[in-house]
């Protein structure tokens, strides 16, 4: 088991290289650090020189890849490349454009990401399993179909919508909730409430459909008739068997995104104002801090890769039959 | 104010916090008691809060509150005016030649080899409470060795405890001057300053590979403190101008011990640098900065007297605004400005009250805006109803399309090229552009001058007459078959290209590319369309675009200017020959050059404002017009609401500072709050009442199944 | 005639398909689930509804240069026949059927002076003398008028049917033996093309969405973003097909080091954020847009580029899901005993991978294909509100909503063209999605077991 966990961990590392190498040609091409430079030192009285100064100062001023006029091994390791991803693999992101610490930054904007993704996950499996085995006990009837066309309605539409809507109405009309902000503590459910109610409701018509295959897919089983046979009642099926036996795929489903929830909802948290990650990496797009965003790139593929290795482990844990070899 | 009333007062705010419930919309968590506080939001986060490298409004907005220079523009008096601030009088001036003997002030311009500034600071003026400051018992710095373990458990500078202060001297502005001229420092003012204070070039060479801390102890040559209170900066030649800038953060006043703690290593890895944390003399600290989600100002306990002003323009007396005057500054104790990207929920957050004061995005203005058959804005009533105040000011900026004087088809001094531009001038319909695109919110340019500075005027003199018309005392735009004639007479009959026999293709370089931009760059393709040119609007991001005009690519863009001071100098120089982008990396981007202009320039240039001046400047104005390099767009004009219990307001396009002179009402506030934002429930309970009704069905079905299954 | 990128690839896309289906005509395998979906009513409905986006859809792909005037614009057949609703553009909002803007101004009257109201719209409702009182009885008249010629052209598809029928069977046929499926077809395209010339007729009076920001029709916007949608959902497919189809075969049947090379190459793109990955390779395109200014003369062809990379990047990161899908089957396939049985007879590879594993997976590709199309048109709107979408002067429904955003914190709130990029691109989702659930139910083995 040990030594399965290590040889994954050694796995992720050639992973996390190819990122970072996808990610450096990409931003490099688009942005030369001249480019970089003008971004940020804004419109007026730009000279050369300033130019330059920038680039020294943030260390922009080596060669991309290969440094022709250094000696030896430095001929690799004085260059941008090099000097910027290797402490990536550190955790240590640098400095943004803009003259702050990223890691200080990610480290502050986990917390509200996580505290609207993880209510947004739990209510969103809650809701969406409840409605599931509502209509797998409703199997066949006119419920169940007037669900499904729902589920499929609800799919149709564009989670903008939701987002716009539910602002509107919810905050503006009703004045219900503040239309948007954030405080720390328990102070934050007041500006949370409107944004996971909304993250629930756009993702409840493909939840509810995937989770009511995956029960359907348990109820034709053997077993559930076998128990059906002794005379156990729908409902008791249902919650003790088809239930418990689904709950194998929706916990590793669950699992593999857990660690991706520090990265946060980019629209939903933008238009709330929330200051979590994904505003951080929107913000990044849109003010071209590469910097930025090439921490939240890495930082992304890690978590996805735990989350592959959690899965892993998840199964084992669940279903003994499985063996890691 | 007696006790009873305060008492008074108390309780009503207590029975308002009871009441709060109902306002479940309150976007401030925290009860701020009796204390007067200001709201206000920031929608981008400041990159800078070092006087030395902050050059933009959002982070003036700030640091103008903390720092202070030695002058200031008066709050109230028009023409804008300086007055001392931290100097005790304005400076004193000396011409000097170039040996350094000081000349009469009846000399020629051409005789002045230098100027001294000489600047006396009022005594007893102390820093905020900081804790760069802080001094042990021994009378040593506190934080000025920082220990490892000291740095790891630091989140924020308010982790140091211990916070000191001192009187601020002659060699703090001294000191900020060096940060200017220092490399690693970066400000943005460096290269032109280089050309003006002597001995700054030499001195940002000599401590190129100097740290930051190492500063105080060089001299710069121009630069002396030659007392406690008083400093001289020598500048070269003769520049009137400069006072202005001593007018700026770049000039205020910063001191050693803040660049010795900040730069200890390891502090900057938690973000506890001076660009996050001031350190000044001004009449607010910063409390709290977390630029991911709101900065507070709260105000400096060691704040130096300052009074409201007693003077001012003869409306001020009406307008309320000169009850205050002589009471101390600053009246508001609190500040917190909340990061607000988004313009709805700003906007709507505004309308609850829960902002004080708001500016008018182009898509609720027919909300709040409405014109009288005048063509003057008034509030609509809705506006009126909610006791909400405008203030409108044009700015002193000019948003011009200019076109590249180097490019082959709009550029040069062709009689063709010039007809080709002037008929465009005409074409593009900026009165349109203003009521479609800024609600009216702008005014048509006549020339480079924006209102406010000096050698503008709105009489006949004042007019473009290439593009414009006299009639019934208000400037006219010419019928566009007068551009059309014009295109004829350029060889571009129906705005055919005589070479390819199609129309003429134009190019538009921009880089608005957002969704939000499209509608202007249709309209521009419509108002080319007049003419029969095409016009291809090439976007492409900010970096492409700076890219294109620093090589002269570009054909056609529309750029702006806002004025650093109100001088007319700080605008012409825009057209100056010797600051084209393209040969010499300055901010004459249309890279116009025009000998006459060029001379008529370095005359206006170092002149006193005087009729003299004034002619010129009309010289200047007609041989730009003539020549067509820029269509004059218009100036922007500043549309600001407020709240009733938002007082002392008065706009200075100048003045950063200005959040001194207000005045807050909590009082009514609360109370205007809670009328405007009482929650609607019956929505809600209606929903909930649906969804039970939903599920009867359901049990329904269950019920009898489970019957069907018990028989 | 003007051949843009996407055009090219959507007429190639056409052939495919077509191609394919020749191909495939007459396999069983394919004709029973064929046979199921056109069983299905809901299936052949929202079939018919796609059908009519693909209509709109090509007819916005064939673009020429207008030779009459002395412009390097491109149009579409759409804009030629949607002249009038391109001509008819107004100053800035006005409602859906209104005859005045949105919005107070000053209004100069006929006697010189000069009035604070709500000014005539130019096009919208010119015809009306007097707007205030006559406005919804025009309306109403124009309705009916534009029903009754609706229902007319409507019924034109049933009679060439029963035409048809008749000159088969030499007698009328009555309705009712008429297949289920043919009816439901007949009965959606009666509506369809009814409402559709109700709506052009009085489009061609009133804005019957409204008008936007600058005066544009809103109808004519909603249209023109069919194509953006349909473009965005089916060559992103077109794209990452081929890619897929290699690799996950190749790599589940061959294994080893090819499968260890594909597997990373995967697990890598699918670890960097997709939004991320998105945002740089925009980012990258403009770059080089603006590095080859000259091979860009018009705005169609700048933004036509942007929506074909941008359909490539999307194609290039979704890959990996279908891939990974495709290896897990072909897993289990090369354990079957006649694939087995054609190696042990030397069969050589690539027949067996043509021949044996690809229409065994086929069904697969068919599910995600349906599958994957909806959820593109919904992310164009997500990656337009990031502004890494579609080039900002293509019409589509994110640009739409994007713009719409705003125009809600307005007061009166401008509600029409949030509604109208809310319904056509909910027609088109919903069409997709069911039409995509009757393919599943119909070629999953599993689900066909039950």
């Amino acid at each position: 088991m040990i030594q399965y966990i290590i040889r994954r961990f050694l796995y992720a590392f050639p992973l996390l290289i190819g990122v970072n190498i996808l990610t450096f040609v990409l931003f490099f091409i688009v942005n030369s650090p001249n480019d970089m430079a003008r971004m940020q030192l804004g419109q007026k009285h730009v000279t050369e020189q300033s130019i330059e100064n920038w680039k020294q100062q943030h260390g922009y001023e080596l060669p991309l890849l290969w440094n022709a006029s250094a000696s030896n091994e430095e001929k690799l390791t004085k260059t941008i490349f090099y000097q910027k991803s290797v402490g990536l693999f550190l955790f240590r992101f640098g400095v943004s454009e803009s003259g702050r610490n990223i890691g200080a930054d990610i480290q502050e904007r986990m917390w509200p990401s996580l505290a609207l993704a993880l209510p947004t996950l739990i209510v969103g499996l809650l809701v969406d399993v409840t409605f599931a085995l509502m209509m797998v006990l409703f199997r066949g009837g006119y419920l169940e179909r007037t669900g499904m066309v729902l589920c499929v309605a609800l799919m149709s539409v564009s989670s903008l919508f939701f987002i716009i809507g539910g602002q509107f109405i919810v905050a503006k009309v009703l004045k219900l909730v503040p239309i948007s902000g954030y405080d720390d503590g328990f102070s934050a459910i007041k500006f949370l409430i409107l944004p996971v109610i909304i993250g629930v409701f756009s993702g409840v018509g493909s939840g509810v459909r995937w989770y009511r295959t995956l029960f359907l897919e348990e109820v034709e089983k053997d077993y559930v008739r076998t128990a059906r046979a002794k005379g156990l009642s729908e409902v008791q099926t249902l919650f003790r068997h088809v239930l418990r036996n689904a709950m194998i795929p929706i916990l590793t489903g669950v699992v593999v995104i857990l660690p991706l929830l520090f990265m946060g909802s980019l629209i939903m948290e933008s238009f709330f104002s929330i200051p979590g990650l994904g505003s951080y990496t929107i913000d990044a797009i849109n003010s071209q801090d590469f910097a930025i965003v090439r921490a939240m790139v890495f930082l992304g593929s890690v978590l996805y890769v735990i989350g592959l290795l959690l899965t892993d482990i998840s199964y084992t844990l669940v279903d003994p039959r499985v063996r890691l070899a | 104010m007696s006790i009873r009333t305060y008492i008074s007062q108390l309780i009503f705010l207590m029975v308002l916090m009871g009441c709060d419930a109902s306002q479940l919309n309150n976007p401030y968590v925290e009860d701020e008691g009796a204390i007067s506080v200001l709201y206000q939001s920031f929608s981008e986060r400041p990159k800078h809060l070092d006087p030395a490298t902050a050059y933009s409004e959002n982070e003036y907005a700030f640091i103008a509150q903390i720092y202070e220079s030695p002058f200031q523009y008066h709050y109230l008096k028009r023409p804008y005016q300086l007055t001392p601030l931290t100097a005790s009088k304005m400076p004193e001036i000396n011409y000097l030649d170039s040996h350094g003997n000081k000349l009469g002030n009846d000399v020629q311009d051409s005789d002045i080899a230098f100027t001294d500034y000489v600047i006396d600071l009022k005594q007893g003026i102390q820093f905020q409470p900081h804790a760069a400051l802080a001094k042990t018992s021994e009378s040593e710095y506190s934080y000025h060795n920082l220990s490892e373990t000291q740095i790891q458990q630091a989140n924020s500078l308010n982790d140091f405890v211990d916070t000191g202060s001192r009187e601020l001297t002659a060699d703090d502005y001294v000191y900020q001057i060096k940060r200017l001229a220092h490399p690693k420092v970066q400000s943005p003012i460096a290269e032109i300053m280089k050309n003006y204070i002597v001995g700054f070039d030499e001195f940002s060479k000599e401590v190129a590979s100097l740290q930051k801390t190492e500063l105080k102890n060089k001299t710069i040559s121009g630069v002396k403190t030659t007392g406690r209170y008083q400093y001289r900066i020598r500048i070269k030649g003769k520049y009137p101008q400069f006072i202005f800038w001593l007018a700026m953060p770049f000039f205020s006043a910063l001191p050693w011990e803040a660049d010795v703690f900040y730069e200890q290593a390891g502090l900057s890895n938690k973000n506890i640098t001076l660009d996050w944390y001031p350190i000044g003399t001004g009449p607010y600290l910063l409390a709290e900065n977390n630029p991911n989600r709101r900065m507070i100002l709260v105000k400096n306990p060691n704040f130096h007297f300052e009074s409201y002003p007693s003077e001012g323009e003869p409306s001020d007396k009406q307008n309320a605004l000169l009850k205050d005057a002589g009471k101390k500054l600053p009246f508001i104790d609190k500040v917190i400005f909340t990061l607000e990207k988004e313009t709805i929920p700003y906007w709507t957050k505004f309308l609850q009250g829960y902002y004080d004061a708001s500016g008018i995005a182009s898509d609720s203005f027919d909300q709040a805006i409405q014109f009288t058959g005048s063509g003057g804005a008034t509030l609509t009533e809705s506006m009126t109803e909610k006791g909400i105040k405008l203030q409108t000011l044009v700015e002193a900026s000019i948003f011009y399309m200019g076109f590249n004087m180097l490019d082959p088809v709009v550029g040069g001094d062709s009689e063709r090229a010039r007809k080709l531009r002037q008929a465009i001038s005409i074409a593009v319909d900026y009165e349109e552009f203003i009521s479609i695109f800024r609600n009216g919110r702008g005014v048509v340019a006549q020339g480079v001058i924006p209102p406010g500075i000096f050698g503008y005027t709105d009489e006949k003199e004042g007019i473009n007459s290439y593009n414009y018309d006299w009639k019934a005392d208000k400037p006219e735009r010419k019928k566009i078959e007068a551009a059309r004639h014009l295109m004829e007479e350029a060889g571009y009959l129906n705005g055919i290209d005589p070479k390819t026999k199609e129309a003429l293709i134009l190019y538009f370089d921009t880089a608005s590319v957002s969704i939000d931009d499209r509608p202007t760059m249709n309209w521009y393709r419509k108002q080319f369309e007049k003419l029969g040119i095409k016009l291809v609007v090439r976007g492409t991001d900010y970096n492409r675009f700076q890219e294109k005009m620093r090589t002269g690519n570009e054909q056609i863009f529309v750029w702006g200017w806002n004025a650093d001071y109100p001088d007319p100098e700080n605008l012409f120089f825009l057209l100056y020959g010797p600051n084209s982008k393209v040969k010499y990396g300055g901010e004459n981007a249309a890279n116009y050059q025009n000998p006459e202009f060029d001379k008529l320039f370095q005359k206006m240039r170092n002149m006193d404002n005087s009729e003299q001046r004034y002619q010129i400047i009309q010289q200047l104005q007609e041989v730009v017009r003539h020549d067509a390099p820029w269509v004059f767009g218009f100036h922007p004009k500043n549309f600001s609401l407020f709240h009733s219990w938002y007082s002392n307001l008065k706009p200075n396009l100048m003045a950063n500072n200005r959040l001194k002179y207000t005045r807050i009402d909590p009082v009514e506030r609360a109370e205007k709050r809670r009328v405007w934002n009482h929650p609607l429930w019956f929505p809600v309970i209606l929903g909930l009442l649906i969804f039970v009704a939903l599920l009867v069905p359901a049990v329904h079905v269950y019920r009898r199944s489970a019957k069907e299954v018990l028989q | 005639m003007v051949i843009l990128w996407t055009d090219a690839l959507i007429f190639v896309l056409m052939t495919v398909i077509c191609v394919l289906a020749i191909y495939l005509r007459n396999k069983e395998h394919i004709k029973r689930p064929l046979q199921k979906i056109a069983g299905s009513k809901v299936g052949i409905a929202s079939l018919v509804v796609l059908l009519f986006f693909v209509l709109i859809g090509l007819m916005d792909s064939l673009h020429f240069k207008p030779t009459q005037e002395k412009s390097n614009e491109v149009m579409s057949c759409l804009d030629f026949w949607a002249k009038p609703l391109i001509e008819h553009v107004e100053k800035t909002y006005s409602a859906p059927f209104a005859t005045t803007l949105y919005s107070k101004e000053t209004v100069v009257l006929e006697d010189g002076t000069t009035q604070w109201s709500y000014p005539r719209l130019v096009y919208g409702g010119r015809h009306l003398e007097n707007p205030g009182s006559d406005l919804i009885p025009d309306i109403l008249k124009k309705l009916f008028y534009g029903l009754v010629q609706g229902v007319a052209c409507g019924s034109l598809p049933i009679l060439i049917y029963l035409a048809i029928s008749y000159k088969r069977q030499k007698k009328w046929i009555k309705f009712d033996i008429i297949p289920a499926s043919m009816r439901t077809a007949l009965f959606v395209t009666f509506i369809i093309v009814s409402l559709g010339y109700i709506l052009i007729y009085l489009s061609s009076y009133y804005h019957v969405f409204g008008t936007d920001k600058v005066g544009e029709d809103v109808f004519y916007q909603a249209i023109k973003s069919i194509r953006t949608g349909l473009v965005l959902g089916t060559l992103t497919t077109l794209i990452m097909l081929p890619l897929a189809i290699v690799f996950g075969i190749l790599a589940g049947y061959f294994q080893g080091w090819l499968d260890d090379i594909i597997q990373y190459l995967y697990t890598t793109l699918n670890s960097i954020p997709g939004v991320l990955l998105i945002a740089a390779s925009i980012l990258m395109v403009q770059v080089y847009i603006s590095n080859h200014e000259q091979s860009f003369t018009s705005i169609i062809v700048r933004a036509d580029m942007r929506l074909l990379f941008l359909c490539l990047i999307l194609g290039l990161t979704n890959w990996t899901g279908l891939c990974r899908l495709l290896r897990a089957e072909t897993l289990k396939l090369r354990e079957m005993e006649y694939v087995q049985a054609s190696q042990a007879l030397g069969v050589k590879k690539s027949i067996i991978l043509i021949r044996h594993i690809l229409p065994n997976v086929m069904h697969i590709i068919l599910i995600s294909v349906v599958l994957d199309f909806s959820s593109l048109v919904l992310a164009e709107a997500v990656l337009s509100y990031i502004n890494i979408g579609v080039d900002p002067t293509t019409y589509s429904w994110g640009n739409m909503i994007n713009g719409a955003r705003l125009e809600l914190a307005r007061e009166p709130i401008v509600w029409w063209s949030l509604s109208a990029a809310f319904v056509f691109m909910f027609a088109l989702v919903l069409a997709a999605n069911l039409f995509a659930d009757t393919v599943q139910d119909a070629f999953d083995p599993r689900r066909n077991a039950e």
